[in-house]
C-alpha cells in the first residue's frame, strides 16, 4: 500500500473531486437502474395480466411475448455496453483524484 | 448402502459417455494438483491470490452461474411448460445488470474474502458476520441441492448407477477440488466447463435447427403447434401462461411476477458469485469480468430457446418421461442430444452437464466454507485473530466436508424428480431477500447500522424460508398450503428491505458506523486501500 498510516477518511470524503465522482456515477446509475428494472418487470406484468395481447403473433408465429423477452437480452447487452463506456470516464476522474491525494502526501 | 454401491458397480459398462466423463475428471484433477502446489496462505486459497484476469474471471463467473438449473432445469421447464420456463432465461441474465451497476465494483473495492467483509466494515463485526454466515450457508445449501439432484439424474443415465451413490460420487469429487485446490482450482474448473457448455449449447441448437431445415420460421411454426411428435394434443408452447397463467391458477400471474423479482435481485446476493469478484486485482477488472459474463451467459440463454422448445418438436413424449410416467424435467437436454446426435453426442452433452454441476457445486462449497471459516470461525469465535497461521484454511476445508454432506443428504431425500431450475429459483429468492438489502444499504446509506443489518438479514432469511415451507411446495402440500405462491420473493424481498430499514431507524444512530461510512464510501468508490494481488495472508 502506498500509504502506511491511515488516511483521514473524513477529510477525503469531503473533497470536491470525490463529490464530483459520486455525482457522475449517480447521474448514470440511478436512471439506468430504474429503467432496466421497469423494462424487465413490465414483461411478467404484461404476460400475467394481458396474456391475450402478448399471445398475438407478430412475426410469423412468433408472438409479442417472445419478442419482448428477446428484447430483454438486447436491452441487457446495450445497457452493459453503455455502462462500460461511461465507467471509463469515472476511471479517469478517480485516477486524477487519487494522484492528487498522493502528490499532497508526498 | 455399501452393498447397493458394490452391486451397481458391477453393472457399469465402459461407454463413450463414461470415457468423456473420465477424461474431464482427469483433466480437472491435474489442474487441482498444480493449483494445490501454488496455493499457500489465505489470500491464495480463498481468492486465488487475486491474480485472475478479467476475461478469465468472466468465464469463471459464467461457469459458476450456468448451473444444472440453467442447462438441465430450464430446458425441461421450457419443454414441458413452454414460454413460462423462458422467464428463467430472461431473469437469470438481466440480473447481471443489478450486479454490474450496483454491486461488483464497490464489493471488490471494500471486501476481502466474503460478502460479510463489506458489512463488517461499518458494523459491529460479530453479530453481522454470524448472520451473514448463516445466510450464506443457507443459500449455498439450497443451491447445491438443486445441482446434486441434477447430477444424480445425469450420472444415473451416464453410467447406470443408482441415484444415491451417484450423488455421493459427485459430492466426493467436488470436495477434492475444493479441499486440495482452493479457489484457483475451482476457477479453472469453471473456465473449462464454461467453454465446454457453450460448445455443447451451440452444437445442440445447430442440430435442432437442422431438423427444421435451418429455417427460423419453420422452427417457430412447429413450436407453435408442438405435439411431442404426434403423441399429445397440439399446444402452442410459445403462448405464455401454461404454468403461471390465470387460467391455470388464479394466483399464477402474481407468482410469475414474484419469480421474476427474485431472479433479477437474487444474483447480486448469491455468495458464490460475490466471492468471484475477490479473485481479480481491482474494481475495473471486476467490471470487465461482469461484462464478459453478460456476453457469454446472454448468448447461452438465447440458445435455451432452441434446446428447450426443440425438445418439444423433436422428441416423442414417451422419451421425456421417467419409467414411472413422471415428467423427467432434468433430462430433456441429454435425451434430445441422444435423439439428434446419437450415442456419442449424448455422451458429450452428458459429460458437459456433469462438468457443469461439478464446477457449480465446487464454487458453492468454496463460498460456503470460506464464509464459515473467515466470518464465523475466525471473526466470531476467535474474535478476529487467527489462532495459528493456516488455521482459517484448515477450518474451511473441514467445513467443506460438512456442507457437502448436508447437501448430499437432502438431495437424496428429495429424489431425482425435483426440478433443478425451480429449486435454484428458491435460492435466488432467499439471496434477494436476505443478502441484497444489507449489501445495498451498507454501500449507499449513511445511517445504516448494526441493528439494521442483523434485522435485515434475519427477516429476509426467515421470511423467505418460512414462506417456502408454507407454499404449495412446502410441508403442507398443494392442498393445505397457507401461502398461495410458489415463489416467495414478492413478499420476502420487501420484508428484507423493511427489516433492514426498521432495524436501523428504531435503534439509536451509530456514530461509529456513520463515521466509517465516509471511509467505506471513499474506498468503495475509488478503490483506495483495497487489497491488491499478492498482498495479505
Amino acid at each position: 500500500m502506498a500509504n502506511p498510516t491511515q488516511p483521514d477518511w473524513q477529510a477525503l470524503a469531503k473533497l470536491p473531486a470525490f463529490h464530483e465522482l459520486l455525482a457522475a456515477k449517480r447521474r448514470f446509475i440511478v436512471p439506468a437502474t430504474i429503467f432496466f428494472l421497469v423494462y424487465y418487470m413490465a414483461l411478467p406484468v404484461l404476460i400475467g395480466y394481458f396474456p391475450d395481447l402478448m399471445k398475438k403473433p407478430l412475426v410469423g408465429k412468433v408472438n409479442g411475448a417472445y419478442l419482448f423477452a428477446f428484447s430483454q437480452f438486447l436491452m441487457t447487452f446495450v445497457m452493459a455496453a453503455f455502462y462500460m463506456r461511461t465507467a471509463r470516464k469515472w476511471d479517469a476522474m478517480e485516477h486524477a483524484l487519487l494522484s492528487s491525494i498522493e502528490s499532497k502526501n508526498a | 448402502m455399501l452393498s447397493s454401491i458394490s452391486s451397481t458397480t458391477a453393472a457399469i459398462q465402459f461407454t463413450p459417455a463414461l470415457g468423456m466423463f473420465l477424461a474431464f475428471v482427469a483433466l480437472t484433477l491435474v489442474i487441482t494438483y498444480f493449483s494445490a502446489r501454488k496455493a499457500t496462505g489465505s489470500a491464495s486459497y480463498f481468492a486465488a491470490g487475486r491474480s485472475i484476469k478479467g476475461w478469465q474471471n468472466g468465464l469463471a463467473v459464467a461457469g459458476d452461474y450456468m448451473s444444472a438449473a440453467s442447462f438441465l432445469g430450464i430446458s425441461g421447464m421450457i419443454a414441458f411448460k413452454g414460454y413460462d420456463g423462458f422467464m428463467y432465461s430472461v431473469g437469470f441474465l438481466v440480473a447481471y445488470l443489478t450486479v454490474l451497476l450496483l454491486v461488483a465494483e464497490p464489493l471488490r473495492n471494500a471486501g476481502k474474502y466474503t460478502m460479510a467483509d463489506l458489512l463488517a466494515y461499518r458494523m459491529s463485526p460479530r453479530p453481522v458476520r454470524a448472520m451473514a454466515s448463516l445466510s450464506t450457508l443457507m443459500v449455498s445449501i439450497i443451491y447445491m441441492i438443486a445441482q446434486m439432484v441434477g447430477a444424480g439424474g445425469i450420472i444415473k443415465e451416464l453410467i447406470h448407477v443408482e441415484f444415491a451413490p451417484a450423488v455421493i460420487g459427485v459430492g466426493a469429487l467436488m470436495l477434492v477440488y475444493v479441499v486440495f485446490g482452493g479457489m484457483l482450482a475451482t476457477t479453472w474448473v469453471q473456465i473449462i466447463k464454461a467453454l465446454l457448455l457453450m460448445g455443447g449449447a451451440f452444437a445442440l441448437s445447430w442440430m435442432v435447427l437442422s431438423k427444421h431445415g435451418y429455417s427460423m420460421s419453420t422452427f417457430f411454426d412447429s413450436v407453435s403447434h408442438a405435439t411431442y411428435a404426434g403423441t399429445a394434443p397440439a399446444k402452442n408452447l410459445l403462448d405464455p401462461g401454461l404454468k403461471y397463467g390465470a387460467a391455470v391458477n388464479p394466483w399464477g400471474p402474481l407468482d410469475f411476477i414474484s419469480l421474476a423479482l427474485g431472479l433479477v435481485l437474487g444474483t447480486a446476493g448469491l455468495p458464490h458469485i460475490l466471492v468471484r469478484f475477490y479473485t481479480v486485482p481491482d474494481a475495473k477488472t471486476a467490471r470487465v469480468s461482469v461484462a464478459w459474463a453478460i456476453g457469454v451467459i446472454g448468448v447461452f440463454y438465447i440458445l435455451t430457446t432452441f434446446f428447450g422448445f426443440g425438445a418439444a418438436t423433436v422428441l416423442q413424449k414417451a422419451a421425456i418421461l421417467t419409467a414411472d410416467g413422471k415428467e423427467n424435467t432434468n433430462m430433456v437436454a441429454p435425451i434430445l442430444a441422444k435423439a439428434l446426435g446419437g450415442e456419442l453426442f449424448f455422451a458429450f452433452i452428458s459429460a458437459v452437464a456433469f462438468a457443469t454441476i461439478l464446477a457449480v457445486v465446487a464454487g458453492l462449497t468454496m463460498s460456503a466454507s470460506t464464509s464459515f471459516a473467515h466470518d464465523f470461525y475466525t471473526n466470531v469465535i476467535k474474535h478476529g485473530a487467527e489462532a495459528k497461521p493456516g488455521q482459517e484454511v484448515r477450518v474451511a476445508r473441514i467445513t467443506a466436508f460438512f456442507v457437502g454432506a448436508i447437501a448430499i443428504a437432502i438431495a437424496i431425500f428429495m429424489g431425482p424428480t425435483a426440478n433443478a431450475a425451480f429449486l435454484v429459483g428458491l435460492a435466488f429468492a432467499v439471496a434477494a431477500s436476505a443478502n441484497l438489502p444489507v449489501i445495498l444499504f451498507s454501500v449507499f446509506w449513511k445511517r445504516f447500522n448494526t441493528a439494521g443489518a442483523v434485522a435485515g438479514l434475519g427477516t429476509g432469511l426467515a421470511s423467505a424460508v418460512i414462506l417456502i415451507l408454507l407454499s404449495p411446495n412446502g410441508i403442507f402440500g398443494k392442498t393445505g398450503a397457507i401461502f398461495p405462491l410458489e415463489n416467495p420473493g414478492i413478499v420476502s424481498i420487501p420484508l428484507g428491505f423493511l427489516g433492514a430499514w426498521l432495524g436501523t431507524i428504531l435503534s439509536k444512530p451509530d456514530p461509529n458506523s456513520e463515521a466509517k461510512f465516509a471511509e467505506l464510501n471513499f474506498r468503495a468508490q475509488t478503490g483506495l486501500g483495497s487489497e491488491k494481488a499478492g498482498s495479505g495472508h
